[in-house]
């Protein structure tokens, strides 16, 4: 989120061509539809994230714009031309492997230099921008070293070297991160955004890690049984999820049935049998028979002791409101997680910033609390 | 002064175990004692070779100036090294194949494929001289080609050998090396070449090894497709060891086992080298 690069796609870029078309795109596998009448387009520039639990088919996407895989049924479109029969080998793009398939009998050099070798690239400037893609990637000095003298993010270097020295239309990582620690991931997020800026070619990256992809991405896709269940910012994703399956696997949610009482463009109340009335402080789009769901963000509700919540201020008497019981805490360091179980039996997750280094005990178990929360935290989803 | 306790034999010391110590020796010597006893008699100084009598060399000498046993092992060796290359390439393809494809009776071609390995030698070698004679194999032609049918019995109990090898090390390939290959623009044909081979390597060159040594030493199968002409080097050691038991068939025997163990150190060496400068995993 606190990424985005500033040549991000808006909706008013109309007039730029999209650089990756997938029109209707099923992939097929036996029965199984891992792909399911996908579209989407991907705009020059863009840091793209394919995110979704795993079996998705935001892998089998990827492979499909690389050419790996073959749609059973749409078109693929890169820089305005159908890729329908263009083999792997002649697509404008290149692929970073998730086991990132640095050749292991080749030294550094010789594995960036191994496109531009097939491609009959004069020797001196397979030299130069051999050169040039190690620096980029800060592999400088280690040309000689053979793969299996790196450590697992230097060979993550080598192979996205080796790919940038190609110059791509589009780079297409999978799951790019997955094999490093959690320190050298949290490290290499910011180095890829700073990267992808920096070459400015298209990224399209999968994975299944939101964190990974809130930090990274210009624009989210999240695929869910080989549907595309919402495509946004991260921080619309985060903010405002599009359904259930959105907001419950980007970051963490309480999720409440009710029924949308009032419905007015300037407020809305819901009634949930589990959390009371939730008042929201703008009128719900879309249409909505029967039920519906509150997602509230665990950071966006405030601790109080019990009956010492002060009258919310945006909200009438007796609304966004409701009583626990602390029954679980986890302390992380930064935040601390409760675990509120309310009169209705359901619970109800509250993280609180860990401000001062001394209040951390000012709540423990056991204790009876109120939780608050403003008319514009609720999210009300339909699906 | 105290007495210093041995201390107790732990699980896992086995060297420490006299009845362990007994059990290797025992192994030790049945396995190696008669390659010794053949070696040491090569150089004995007595016709009949049963009570040593002094040392000589004379018999390597008579070795090197018996026309006959030379001319088999150039036949032994001319064969070892055309089955060899055709096994390699014939192993290796078929390695790759059943490595990559899904096909109709898979099971079957690599049932079939075994074949040669599990079926005894004896009958192998029966099936074979029935079969060239069946077909008309000519017997008279010049020499290199007169080896042909030799070669071709070699071929067929090799080659599955090398494929096994080759397959076993296609298993623990990385199949998205081949895919990062194409993605950077190389064709089929470069990203095996490139990637794929290098891969196989260590694994052909075993294969290569084993067949090299199983041609050179084989004896029931050359026996029953070699003619007059075409004597291999077991063959012709058979042949004077039904006259007399001479220190020459010692000296001619440790000469094989000599080439052998040479060419097995070198392809160990080779590959050894392979694993210690990174070129690949064993």
């Amino acid at each position: 989120m606190t990424n985005s690069p500033p040549n991000r796609a808006n909706s008013d870029t109309a007039a730029i061509k999209p650089i990756i078309q997938i029109r209707n795109v099923t992939k097929r596998f036996g029965q199984l539809a891992a792909v399911d009448d996908v579209s989407l387009d991907i705009m020059p520039g863009e840091f793209f994230v394919l995110l979704g639990p795993s079996g998705c088919g935001k892998t089998t996407l990827l492979r499909m714009i690389a050419g790996f895989e073959l749609p059973t049924e749409g078109q693929i479109l890169i820089d305005g031309q159908d890729m329908t029969g263009v083999p792997p080998n002649q697509r404008p793009v290149n692929m970073v492997f998730q086991s990132y398939a640095v050749f292991p009998h080749m030294n550094v050099r010789d594995n960036v230099a191994y496109g531009l070798k097939i491609a009959r690239t004069p020797k001196k400037d397979i030299r130069d921008r051999v050169n040039e893609a190690l620096a980029l990637v800060k592999l400088d000095g280690l040309g000689d070293r053979m793969p299996d003298q790196l450590s697992g993010g230097q060979r993550q270097r080598v192979a996205l070297a080796r790919s940038l020295v190609m110059r791509p239309k589009v780079l297409l990582l999978d799951e790019p991160l997955s094999a490093l620690d959690a320190k050298l991931r949290a490290a290499m997020q910011f180095e890829l955004a700073d990267l992808q800026e920096k070459v400015g070619i298209t990224f399209v990256t999968v994975t299944h890690d939101q964190d990974e992809a809130l930090s990274m991405a210009s624009r989210i896709a999240v695929v869910n049984k080989g549907l595309i269940a919402q495509m946004a910012t991260p921080s619309d994703l985060y903010e405002y999820p599009a359904n259930r399956f959105v907001a419950d696997f980007v970051g963490s949610v309480n999720l409440f049935e009710g029924r949308l009482i009032v419905d007015e463009p300037e407020r809305a109340v819901v009634e949930c049998p589990a959390l009371g009335r939730v008042y929201i402080n703008h009128g719900v789009t879309g249409p909505h028979e029967g039920t519906v769901h509150v997602a509230l963000r665990p950071e966006k509700i405030s601790l109080y002791r019990q009956g010492e919540a002060p009258p919310a201020p945006d909200a009438p008497v007796g609304h966004n409101l409701a009583d626990g019981v602390i029954k679980g805490m986890s302390y992380l360091g930064d935040i601390t997680v409760f675990q509120i179980l309310m009169p209705s039996g359901q619970v109800m997750r509250v993280s609180r910033p860990n401000l001062s280094r001394f209040d951390q005990e000012d709540f423990t178990w056991e204790d009876r609390v109120s939780m608050r929360w403003h008319s514009s935290s609720p999210v009300v989803l339909l699906a | 002064m105290m007495r210093r306790l041995r201390p107790a034999i732990a699980p896992l010391d086995y060297t420490r175990r006299w009845s362990m110590r007994l059990w290797v020796g025992l192994v030790m010597f049945f396995l190696y004692a008669p390659l010794v006893a053949l070696m040491v008699f090569s150089f004995n100084d007595s016709r009949r070779n049963i009570v040593w009598r002094g040392f000589t060399t004379k018999y390597y000498d008579k070795v090197m100036h018996n026309d006959m046993l030379m001319e088999a092992l150039g036949n032994s060796l001319t064969i070892a090294f055309f089955t060899t290359i055709i096994s390699l390439v014939l192993g290796g393809l078929a390695a790759v194949m059943l490595w990559r494809f899904r096909f109709p009776w898979k099971a079957a071609v690599e049932g079939a494929m075994a074949l040669p390995i599990v079926v005894p030698e004896i009958c192998f070698g029966v099936a074979m001289l029935i079969f060239f004679a069946q077909i008309g194999w000519p017997t008279d032609m010049p020499w290199p080609f007169s080896l042909g049918a030799i070669t071709i019995a070699h071929v067929t109990f090799c080659f599955p050998f090398v494929a096994m090898v080759v397959r076993s090390r296609l298993a623990s390939f990385n199949r998205e090396e081949e895919e990062a290959a194409k993605d950077l623009g190389a064709s089929e044909w470069q990203a095996f070449r490139d990637v794929l081979l290098p891969h196989m390597k260590p694994g052909l060159i075993a294969g290569a090894l084993l067949a090299f040594t199983m041609s050179l030493d084989d004896f029931v199968i050359t026996f029953f497709t070699s003619g007059p002409n075409t004597i291999t080097f077991p063959v012709k050691v058979y042949s004077m060891v039904r006259f007399s038991v001479t220190p020459e068939v010692n000296a001619a025997s440790t000469l094989l086992i000599v080439l052998t163990v040479i060419m097995t150190s070198v392809a160990l060496y080779f590959q050894n080298r392979m694993v210690q400068s990174g070129k690949g995993p064993a």
